[in-house]
């Protein structure tokens, strides 16, 4: 068996304060990505969960700083690599989709020549060349009459054509990880599982890994293999996602999965009141966590 | 938690055939076109009970509540709300209608001035209706703010100072404090994390009973949808397709439209060999009829919707049909 294809070992990124130590909004985060595998981060607002996505891909902004950690993706870690490097990385090798299409397009440019970009920026093919590319792309993500919605702008599109786009940029370049943050959360359902659907068949197709977030547990459940669940700042559990669901270890993921409605449990237990989760992690707790991390190739 | 609807009792809410159309110029030539929102929506809401209203995006769910709430002026129907009618003559103004029905929405925090306190944003609906002595003003506000779990000091704070979670709650505060029995709840819990969204949901029942609230719940959360609702109401592209008691329609949906609903929320269960991952067979349309709109073409709402009619297929439980 190979290795993995990303090692995140003890990310900590924080904002440094002048008086004293830095605040640390993601302590010690450990996980590894293997080739092909779709990776799940799950936890509520502020768990840390952006952030450190932002972060592999040399993307947060002042004052958040990376302190402390490794990402290491062949050899490199990305953590610790040169700007220029990053960009040559970023949308070629390892590409991202965010929650709101519309912000991450350019509203003034026809999404045919922003996809058709990717094919001239990481493949150095001509304008010409990229062109048929960018179409082909569409297709590739079902947009229908592809030819036709390469001349749209934007705003022309719905959200969830929209969201094809990016995923069509995404893709382009065939990379090994695909970051997908909140990819679905604008979306509606219908759509969305559309957009789930498309996401798990191209990567499957292409051998994409992915490292999807979401605070949504159900599409978690739906699309990952393996899942770590991240609140405020630490990651509490990592495990195979059928174990989680079914058997949660971590008290935070039990309420977690308690407070939640779901869907077709009214009928066997009734109107209840939901699990009230009120607890906090204690972020700077030493090492909590750590008791909680199940080996991968746990039997689940 | 309610009992069957009392055949009897008056509902608190009565919509009758309500149609919204929304001019819209388009085109190449600024050709005039009709957009049919909203197409002869019927529902009723007994006292004490929750009706959610379930549908994507632009089926007219909202424009509905907006309706309802006096907001939306329809361009036919009748609404009633504790049987006084919301538009036409004798209809009561905007101040008595306050105290009828209130709406919470999505976002709070939009709906609230930041340069005021949550104090004096409970208190202005008082004193617009009438609440002259200051004291009184300053006891109901407590009052409301400890019916939705918050301190009767956080009346000094501004919305910027609470979290999502107390803002929501700030919202109902506000719903709550001229009294009204109706309640339209727009998306309440749809921006709110998992354990916050599972408090406000507690809340939400909480109210209900001790206060007999009725609620109308606009929703595109299905569980949320199932764990609070009596009845259900699905709404596609401005018609109900389906409507019943909350377990005619999640254990037995009939029309593809609903069903494809639940079969698309990413669901833990399915993972966890939970007993909703299978929905039951898809019933038969009655006889000599299909199940209408088709739902694998999205209906063209700049046309008037073809004849159908909501018929029952079970004790309880509607679809809407057409004739083969």
């Amino acid at each position: 068996m190979s290795g993995p294809l990303l090692d995140i070992r003890g990310l900590t990124i924080g904002i440094p304060n002048r008086a004293g130590p830095p605040l640390e909004i993601v302590r010690d985060l450990s996980f590894d990505i293997m080739p092909g595998e779709v990776f799940g981060l799950v936890g509520e607002s502020g768990s840390g969960k952006s952030a450190s996505a932002l972060a592999l891909m040399g993307l947060n902004r002042r004052p958040l700083t990376t302190l402390r950690g490794q990402a290491l993706y062949g050899g490199q870690d990305l953590l610790a690599m040169p700007r220029r490097s990053m960009r040559k990385l970023r949308g070629n090798r390892i590409s991202m989709i965010f929650q709101e299409p519309m912000t991450a397009l350019n509203p003034l440019a026809r999404i045919g020549r922003q996809i058709a970009e990717m094919f001239v920026l990481h493949r150095g093919l001509s304008w010409s060349e990229a062109r048929p590319r960018a179409v082909e792309a569409l297709a590739a993500v079902q947009v229908p009459n592809p030819e036709d919605r390469a001349r749209a702008y934007p705003h022309q599109l719905s959200g969830g054509l929209r969201q094809r786009v990016m995923i069509a940029m995404a893709m382009a370049c065939r990379p090994d990880l695909l970051i997908a943050d909140e990819p679905t959360t604008a979306l509606d359902v219908t759509v969305q599982a559309e957009v789930l659907r498309l996401i798990r068949e191209l990567c499957e197709r292409e051998g994409t890994a992915v490292l999807l977030i979401s605070h949504d547990l159900g599409v978690i459940a739906q699309m990952c293999q393996r899942v770590g669940v991240m609140a405020n700042g630490r990651l509490l559990e990592l495990r195979d996602a059928r174990a989680l669901f079914t058997d949660p270890r971590h008290p935070y993921t039990r309420g977690l999965l308690a407070a939640l409605p779901r869907l077709g449990s009214r009928a066997t237990e009734g109107r209840h009141r939901l699990a009230d989760l009120d607890m906090t992690i204690d972020r700077n707790a030493p090492d909590f966590a750590a008791t909680h991390l199940i080996p991968r190739g746990e039997p689940a | 938690m309610s009992a069957a609807p009392d055949p009897a009792g008056a509902p608190i809410l009565k919509v009758e055939d309500l149609h919204v159309r929304f001019p819209v110029s388009g085109g190449l030539l600024g050709r005039k076109r009709t957009l049919h929102a909203v197409s002869g929506v019927d529902l009723s809401v007994q006292p004490g009970q929750c009706l959610s209203l379930v549908g994507e995006s632009g089926c007219g769910k909202s424009t509905t509540a907006l309706a309802i709430m006096g907001l939306q002026p329809p361009s036919s129907g009748a609404i009633t709300v504790e049987g006084r009618p919301v538009y036409g003559p004798g209809a009561p103004d905007r101040r008595a209608r306050a105290r009828l029905a209130q709406i919470v929405f999505q976002d709070p925090f939009s709906t609230l001035n930041p340069r005021e306190t949550v104090g004096r944003a409970l208190s202005q609906p008082l004193m617009l209706h009438g609440v002259r002595s200051r004291a009184e003003r300053a006891e109901r506000v407590a009052t409301a703010l400890r019916q939705v779990g918050l301190l009767p000091e956080h009346a000094a704070r501004y919305p910027h100072e609470f979290s999502g979670g107390q803002r929501q709650r700030i919202g109902i505060a506000r719903a709550l404090i001229l009294g009204p029995r109706l309640i339209v709840l727009d998306e309440p819990v749809s921006a709110l994390d998992v354990s916050i969204r599972a408090q406000i949901i507690n809340l939400l029942m909480d109210l209900q009973q001790n206060l007999g609230l009725s609620y109308l719940m606009i929703s595109h959360d299905l569980g949320v949808v199932e764990h609070v609702s009596d009845r259900v109401a699905v709404m596609f592209a401005g018609q109900i397709v389906e409507e019943g008691g909350w377990r005619e329609v999640f254990t037995a949906p009939a029309h593809p439209y609903t069903r494809r609903l639940i079969e698309t929320i990413p669901n833990p269960a399915r993972l966890t060999g939970g007993a909703s991952e299978i929905l039951p067979p898809a019933p038969e349309p009655p006889s000599g009829s299909i199940f209408w709109p088709p739902v694998d073409r999205r209906p063209d709402i700049s046309q008037p919707p073809e004849p159908s009619a909501l018929v029952s297929i079970g004790e309880d439980h509607r679809a809407r049909v057409r004739p083969v």
